[in-house]
């Protein structure tokens, strides 16, 4: 299939290990900033193609895994609502909040859908004019102009029976936490290639000079992740840090100008918690003055939850790479896909739930 | 009544009297009686059937006997490809062709909602008639129950079918063998994506229709000639990757795929590549997967491309005891993984 298979090819991918073998001489850690590619570089098992060397880190970049608890009870305590309908992403249903799943409350008969475009929930609110129909908006810089066009719509639509609980996260902010943590062994990020197909490469020259660290903004093929590493690989090797494109195809270094205007439209920057990592400053999106009156939080009286974190769980090491799921006692135990202790295995982009899925040891 | 029904093309229930089930259509009543006599008894006439009675007389059959049952509540009853009647009497022979049965006799029991139209369900009675013909099963006994309106939806139908096990044939996981072949008779994904096509939120345009398909007439030719198949599954909700994890489990084998053999049509990996689907999870409802001795794995092959439902029938893997239990595969670019049973429901309400 064209525009598949030759970011598929094998005799592309020998050719790249090829050169990377080459060019390596010391140990180098790699971390992918983005779920998407975590899932891609377990499903092809990359590492086991990749020279010793080279060890490959997960980031926080699964946005389904890093909503936090309470954000996910509040979305669970509106589904159950008789006069809500609440629509989300597919992954986001099945993710379990301090008591429930937003499943667990369609089956007790909450209206809960899944869509795959934000637009499609403007539809249902404007068929179901006697309901209050709420997304839940979860996702970064990629999802978010999506989102920020259907908020936008509505209010061209006048739909007063829709809001948005947001809950979108911006990658920037945290690669400064991750590499702000002294302990970090981050040697060079792959950049998420369709963040920055939105966004652009801009924000990330700044971060690349004051840590003296490559970033190269990566796809999510096997040859297009492999390129990226390549690119890693060679910049560290000769002692270069600064931003490199390997995914040109898609990113442009202004980004998608639309999409952009768009989020300053609709969107602001405001201080959001992560889960498993904490509130990180300026790191998430709110609504905007204007928009304001489709903000779910504010136009449903929603209680304050009080949330608690599994003990055993080490999100907060794994989502920083400090940690592989591996590692951790509770995974394919305790810890699988179907009974979640926390974020990285309740999402299929989460690193926890890409090893369980394609790595588990034999059980 | 004489029995016209396969050249009857109108729903002989003119919308004059009654347009829609009504909860007296499952009453045992008159409306029962006029949905019977008008309905499925020209289309299902068979010899067993006419006699009427609350259950089916059947014959003596020689040797083992196969049974198994289902139920289909699939959303859209309509789909691109076919219907939920069609696919209730497909599955039904394919299950009982898994158990190396010829299927003979298949009991059907609607239970159809208050309101659900009676042309929709004329359109489905004749799906019905026609695969049951086709598969060549008999429609012995039946039933039919009307729930309220919100209270079931549209109609769903139960199955049981009985068939005469195959003297010399014995399938069963356990028999799984190290060196044994996997063999599937064509692409995979094709039915969960048709469903996909038509699903509120995900509807998107394409030519992907349904595999449902009866598979006893290929099967069937398969058992009488090669009698050594050591497991058959028909990879149904859950797709290939469950059936062959549940093979590997109850077998404690290890099955070893081969990203690049799997079938998988253009339409249905673009599908998957947009929706972030594995065809590998995917329900199919014309496929089987066999695993037998590789010495006649060509001699099956053969029997199998004969026939239309075969004709891209292939090698996608091998039995391995490297690594019991698990399912693996060799991915395109070189690497081997694992292949998980899915967790959670993919999509529901498939079949």
């Amino acid at each position: 299939m064209k525009h598949i298979d030759e970011y598929r090819d094998k005799k592309l991918v020998d050719k790249l290990l090829q050169v990377i073998e080459k060019s390596v001489t010391r140990s180098w850690t790699i971390m992918e900033i983005c779920g998407g590619q975590t899932h891609s570089i377990m499903k092809y098992m990359l590492m086991e193609l990749l020279p010793n060397k080279i060890s490959l880190i997960h980031g926080p970049g699964c946005p389904v895994c890093v909503t936090p608890l309470e954000l996910i009870d509040r979305a669970v305590e509106l589904g159950g609502r008789p006069d809500v309908i609440l629509v989300s992403f597919g992954d986001m249903l099945r993710v379990p909040g301090s008591r429930d799943d937003l499943l667990s409350v369609k089956a007790r008969g909450g209206d809960i859908r899944m869509v795959y475009a934000p637009l499609d929930a403007l539809d249902i609110a404007q068929r179901n004019p006697l309901k209050e129909v709420v997304f839940f908006a979860v996702g970064f810089e990629t999802t978010a102009p999506a989102v920020a066009l259907a908020i936008k719509e509505a209010g061209r639509r006048a739909l007063d029976n829709f809001s948005v609980l947001v809950s979108h996260v911006l990658v920037p902010p945290a690669i400064r936490a991750l590499l702000e943590d002294s302990q970090n062994q981050i040697d060079a990020f792959l950049a998420a290639g369709h963040v920055c197909t939105i966004m652009g490469t801009s924000e990330y020259i700044p971060l690349a000079s004051q840590y003296q660290i490559p970033i190269v903004v990566t796809g999510f093929e096997p040859v297009d992740i492999l390129l990226g590493i390549k690119v890693c690989i060679e910049m560290l090797e000769q002692k270069r840090s600064g931003v490199e494109n390997a995914y040109a195809r898609s990113v442009k270094p202004e980004g998608n100008q639309a999409a952009k205007e768009l989020l300053q439209e609709v969107f602001e920057t405001v201080d959001r918690k992560w889960r498993g990592i904490g509130i990180l400053p300026g790191s998430g999106l709110g609504l905007t003055e204007g928009y304001q009156k489709f903000d779910a939080e504010l136009r449903f009286d929603l209680q304050a939850f009080e949330t608690e974190e599994s003990t055993v769980c080490m999100a907060g090491e794994i989502l920083t790479g400090r940690k592989k799921p591996s590692d951790c006692p509770a995974f394919a135990k305790s810890c699988k896909p179907e009974n979640p202790l926390g974020a990285p295995m309740v999402s299929t982009e989460g690193a926890c739930s890409a090893y369980y899925r394609y790595k588990k040891e034999q059980s | 009544m004489k029995p016209e029904g396969k050249f009857m093309l109108q729903c002989p229930i003119p919308k004059s009297e009654y347009e829609c089930i009504l909860l007296a259509h499952g009453g045992g009543g008159k409306l029962t009686r006029q949905l019977i006599e008008r309905m499925f008894y020209p289309l299902f006439e068979n010899d067993i059937l006419l006699h009427g009675h609350d259950g089916a007389f059947l014959p003596p059959i020689p040797g083992e006997l196969a049974m198994t049952t289902d139920s289909f509540v699939v959303d859209p009853i309509f789909f691109p490809g076919g219907n939920i009647g069609e696919l209730a009497v497909n599955g039904t022979v394919n299950d009982l062709i898994c158990c190396g049965a010829e299927p003979l006799y298949i009991s059907l029991a609607f239970i159809l909602e208050e309101g659900f139209l009676l042309d929709d369900l004329w359109t489905i009675v004749k799906s019905i008639a026609r695969s049951a013909r086709h598969a060549g099963v008999k429609i012995v006994t039946g039933d039919t129950k009307v729930v309220e309106k919100g209270k079931g939806d549209k109609i769903f139908i139960n199955t049981t079918g009985i068939g005469r096990v195959l003297p010399g044939l014995s399938i069963s996981p356990e028999k799984c063998a190290a060196g044994d072949v996997v063999i599937i008779n064509g692409s995979i994904g094709d039915h969960g994506v048709a469903i996909l096509t038509e699903r509120e939120g995900l509807a998107f345009e394409s030519d992907i229709k349904s595999d449902t398909r009866a598979l006893n007439a290929m099967m069937l030719d398969v058992f009488r000639k090669c009698p050594e198949i050591h497991v058959l599954r028909d990879p149904t909700r859950g797709g290939v990757a469950t059936a062959l994890n549940e093979i590997c489990l109850s077998s404690r084998s290890g099955i070893r795929l081969r990203e690049n053999d799997l079938p998988v049509n253009d339409a249905v990996r673009g599908a998957c590549e947009v929706m972030g689907l594995d065809p590998l999870y995917l329900a199919n409802e014309g496929k089987i997967l066999l695993i037998l001795p590789e010495a006649d794995a060509m001699e099956v092959l053969t029997i199998m491309q004969r026939h239309k439902e075969g004709a891209q029938s292939r090698i996608i893997g091998t039995v391995s005891s490297d690594h019991p239990g698990l399912l693996r595969m060799e991915t395109s670019i070189g690497s081997t993984r694992i292949v998980d049973m899915v967790s959670g429901e993919q999509l529901p309400r498939i079949c």
